[in-house]
């Protein structure tokens, strides 16, 4: 099957949960893995009688999350309850936004791999709270289901964008760049394996050239990129293969499993619920004021694409590795501490980028929980910087450093790695390398100036050896080529 | 004992005249001996009452009693009481013992006042008879083939009675003030948002207010100044002062405006209590009252438009009754469909169940413009008129309903008939404005309540008013017979 002659049309609806300390209704904590039921109270299990009372830092929140996407502010936002029955959903209604959300219209600049950028507009992003969750056989005991609402009342903010992608790369982009930014500002932690992101994909296709947007399906729930791009695949061929066939695409309501690779309906159109909005009088329209946008917008943290811009300008760095470090807030603080810690820049983000991503990514760690602190890198590229150690010696550290033995120095002390760079001790070293290897020595005398570089590997792999690997290969370069040319 | 008012046993209890112990056992024998005849009370808590007696008597002595420190009252069984059951007046919550107060009972409970037990009342507060709890009719004291009225006729009759002096009640289209009409009392639906709704199982969460009922407006103002309170747990709470409602209550209220709505006095609206009404007219002209005849001219749209508000909310409100976590749930469910539509089926009434699915229907894709919309129009005409009124008057006098308690199942085969015992009360309730009732004569050996509706917050003048009337007037005095225990035996011997 090929997909010439089709377009794909992707929008997507995100769904953040919020840093706050406690829930969008209730004072009960939003820690997450504590176990089951610990963290519902009486409002979160829908006792009756109970309340809601809005909780302000997740208005603040969500404005700032308005401001960073140069988004409309919902000065006079209001709640609505969307009626279903639903176990996990301890009231039987979920208190959410609908007629006035909280951020209106807004933009994000999205930029691909080869660095063509594209703007997706954000149609608008609502409160509202998660539901529980249900566990099903398989996760609880045989033959019974168990709700867990520890989840009950975490806050939310859903962003619902204008179906501007138009493939998967590009939509995973936007996601990426979301996370950059809700991430960037401190409004969410990040943690996608935690479900703190979820991502909604609605996807259409058509043919080549039209304009009218096809029946498009929403697939729910993702919650890694590459699930997003996995589901997006599947789906786009699924709607092709079938309007190839001679059918039609039905509106509705799908699921993925990234783990066995099965995408499958969950609900068509029909089967829809009718939410039965209406606006929740238990609550009173949220009021922001000007003064609290702009207190917000004066302390709103640095977003992705001016840090990115001042890594360039302050660090130097190219503007591949600004984006690289720069769209990750974790990263990006990462960096800047250990490049403080170094006075190397363009060292720092090598290892930040290099070594450090990649032992992360396949230990499955965050940057946070990085057994190497950004203090303890630093402190091993100021000893790389200063030719201390050499490159080679210094995986070394930092595998040592990644086992927990301490800092860059003391592992070099207790390994003796230090590099040799005193130059009395090397010319020793090479002077008598090279009375012991008279046959080299004429060898390269009697050879064409032209080719005489080739042999020099041949005195360095001696020296080295030698110095048991200690020796700084520079200066032990300079002094042998000097030493040789005295022969000549 | 069980005639004096509360601010009467509080004069008593702090002259040592008698000691909150014996006063609670009086009332407690007094529950045990009349009870059944009425159905007030569902939930007796005497051994709590006894100790909370004990306890108040303690600080009685010891001189630093809060205001209404030894006093026994009831409340309606919506409010939420840590450790009792709280009922609704369902089988669906029938099982039910909150881990929590509602913010009514805890400031009573800080006030010191003694609680005797929970009081009957229609289920989830839906009726206007008591004819739809779940724990059975509560019979009208006046005349125990007639109804109390709801949905706080629990509260009603067990005040009438004298099985306490005073109860609380919630009202959200006039279940405080008919109940008190039909059964003789005094009571008052505040503002909304003067009297926190926390704790308090919700039916219409826009509507409902809990409020006082005792015998009379003093009475009223007293547990009035505890019960109304700012609480943060609340969003519709209002930050505002709590008067003392009491200082207030001898101001003369000569000069006073009283609005008589044209609408309050047409076709509906039985004779006598028609006469009652103008009679207690003419005694506040009397006391130089100036009346001033004004038009609500969108009275007759309140019953149409909070019959689909009120639903509304309430379809959703009720939804948290599922049988997953706490409550009634159904015997053996064979999957998840049939455990809510079983659970829901077998744990609510009639009564609630039409209402849920009235409000089902208008909330839903294609009616919701037609019936909830345009519903919200409807409030904003009716708070609209009240606003306007108020420009002119002090005050809006009329009848609290059509006629006199009515008899057992006379309306119970006729929704709308039943719907329309509200006439009179709903639309305050959709504006938001306090409203109260006080006995204003008799028809056919029945009280007659004059409902007196004030403007926003304006609940210190209503009660003044109330007073003034009381203190010219002896209908809040009169008891209903039969109210001594049937063997003959007083329930002070009893106690003792």
């Amino acid at each position: 099957m090929s997909n010439s002659g089709w377009e794909t049309v992707i929008g997507l609806e995100v769904h953040v949960q919020l840093a706050t300390k406690t829930k969008i209704f209730s004072g009960a904590s939003t820690t997450y893995g504590a176990e089951p039921n610990t963290q519902a109270c009486a409002i979160d299990l829908a006792m009756p009688g109970t309340l809601p009372v809005l909780n302000k830092q997740a208005v603040h929140y969500a404005v700032m999350f308005g401001l960073a996407i140069d988004a409309e502010i919902g000065k006079e936002s209001a709640f609505e309850r969307k009626n279903y029955f639903y176990p996990d959903l301890p009231k039987g209604y979920q208190t959410t936004q609908l007629e006035k959300p909280i951020v209106g219209r807004g933009n994000v600049e999205i930029q691909m791999a080869d660095g063509r950028t594209k703007n997706v507009r954000i149609h608008h992003a609502h409160l509202e709270e998660d539901a529980g969750k249900s566990l099903h056989e398989g996760d609880f005991r045989h033959g019974v289901s168990g709700i867990d609402l520890n989840r009950a009342g975490t806050p939310l903010i859903e962003i619902v964008s204008e179906p501007d992608m138009s493939n998967a790369e590009e939509a995973i982009a936007f996601a990426k760049k979301l996370h950059s930014i809700v991430t960037s500002i401190g409004i969410c932690d990040g943690e996608m394996s935690q479900g703190s992101m979820r991502f909604d994909v609605n996807v259409s296709v058509r043919r080549t050239g039209t304009t009218e947007l096809g029946t498009r399906t929403e697939t729910k729930n993702l919650n890694s990129y590459k699930f997003m791009e996995e589901a997006i695949a599947k789906e786009v061929e699924r709607q092709i293969d079938l309007i190839e066939d001679g059918g039609t695409v039905l509106q509705e309501t799908r699921l993925y499993n990234g783990d066995t690779k099965v995408a499958r309906s969950m609900r068509s159109k029909e089967e829809a619920n009718d939410y039965r909005y209406f606006p929740c009088p238990d609550l009173l329209p949220v009021i922001v004021s000007d003064e609290t946008i702009e207190e917000l917008r004066r302390n709103l943290p640095e977003l992705p694409d001016a840090r990115q811009a001042r890594f360039i300008e302050q660090y130097g760095l190219s503007a591949y590795d600004a984006a690289m470090i720069g769209s990750d807030a974790a990263m990006a603080a990462y960096f800047e501490t250990a490049t403080k810690e170094s006075g190397n820049a363009k060292l720092a983000a090598n290892w930040t980028m290099g070594e450090l991503a990649a032992r992360l990514n396949s230990e499955d760690l965050s940057i946070n929980k990085s057994p190497v602190n950004a203090e303890q890198l630093g402190g091993l590229v100021a000893r790389i910087a200063d030719n201390s150690i050499s490159g080679k010696m210094a995986k070394e550290v930092f595998e040592g450093m990644w086992a927990g033995e301490g800092s860059a120095d003391e592992i070099i002390e207790a390994r003796g790695l230090k590099q040799v760079s005193d130059s009395g001790a090397l010319e020793q070293m090479v002077a008598d390398v090279l009375a012991a290897n008279q046959a080299m020595v004429d060898d390269y005398i009697n050879t064409d100036e032209a080719k005489r570089k080739k042999k020099l590997g041949g005195f360095m792999g001696k020296i080295m050896q030698a110095s048991k690997g200690q020796a700084n290969p520079q200066q032990v370069n300079q002094i042998l080529v000097q030493k040789l040319n005295e022969l000549v | 004992m069980h005639n004096l008012t509360i601010a009467e046993l509080i004069k008593g209890l702090q002259s040592k005249e008698f000691t909150s112990v014996e006063l609670t056992q009086h009332f407690l024998a007094r529950i045990a001996a009349l009870n059944s005849g009425y159905n007030a009370v569902i939930t007796i808590t005497a051994d709590q009452a006894l100790k909370a007696a004990a306890a108040a008597d303690q600080r009685l002595a010891a001189g630093n009693a809060p205001a209404l420190c030894g006093v026994p009252m009831l409340h309606k069984d919506i409010f939420c009481t840590n450790g009792v059951r709280t009922s609704c007046g369902s089988k669906m919550l029938d099982n039910f013992i909150p881990p929590y107060n509602a913010t009514v009972v805890d400031n009573f409970e800080q006030a010191g006042a003694v609680v005797l037990g929970k009081t009957n009342m229609d289920e989830f507060a839906m009726g206007s008879s008591n004819e739809t709890s779940f724990y059975g009719p509560v019979k009208n004291p006046w005349a125990t083939d007639c109804v109390p009225g709801g949905s706080s006729g629990g509260s009603a009759a067990a005040v009438a009675a004298r099985l306490a002096p005073g109860a609380t009640a919630t009202d959200t289209g006039g279940s405080i003030r008919q109940p008190a009409a039909l059964c003789g009392i005094t009571g008052l639906k505040p503002t909304y948002g003067r009297v926190s709704r926390w704790g308090m199982i919700a039916f219409a969460s826009s509507l409902d207010q809990g409020g006082p009922m005792a015998r009379t407006a003093e009475d009223c103002a007293i547990m009035l100044s505890c019960m109304a309170s700012y609480d943060d747990k609340d969003s519709t709470c209002v930050d505002r002062e709590v008067p003392d409602y009491s200082a207030t209550l001898g101001k003369p209220i000569k000069g006073l405006r009283i609005g008589v709505p044209t609408e309050y006095f047409s076709e509906g609206l039985n004779p006598g209590t028609e006469q009652a009404v103008r009679a207690a007219l003419a005694e506040f002209e009397a006391q130089g009252a100036e009346l001033v005849e004004i038009s609500l001219p969108n009275t007759g749209l309140s019953v149409p438009a909070y019959y689909v508000i009120a639903p509304a909310e309430a379809s959703a409100n009720l939804s948290r009754f599922d049988g997953v976590r706490y409550g009634y749930r159904c015997e053996d469910p064979k999957d998840l469909t049939d455990l809510y539509s079983r659970t829901r089926a077998e744990g609510f009434g009639e009564e609630v169940q039409r209402r849920i699915l009235i409000g089902t229907y208008c909330l839903s894709a294609g009616y919701y413009d037609a019936y909830y919309g345009k519903a919200q129009q409807v409030r904003e005409l009716i708070k609209q008129d009240f606003v306007t009124a108020f420009e002119k008057v002090d005050v809006i006098m009329g009848p609290t309903c059509p006629s006199p308690a009515f008899k057992f199942g006379s309306k119970g085969d006729d929704p709308v008939a039943m719907y329309l015992e509200d006439i009179y009360t709903i639309a305050t309730n959709l504006a938001g404005l306090p409203g109260m009732s006080v006995p204003c004569g008799m028809v056919d050996d029945k009280p007659v309540g004059l409902q007196i509706i004030g403007n926003y917050f304006d609940e210190a003048r209503m009660l003044n008013v109330a007073h003034q009337y009381q203190q010219a007037t002896e209908w809040h005095s009169l008891a209903p017979e039969g109210i001594t225990a049937p063997d003959g035996i007083t329930a002070t011997e009893r106690a003792s």
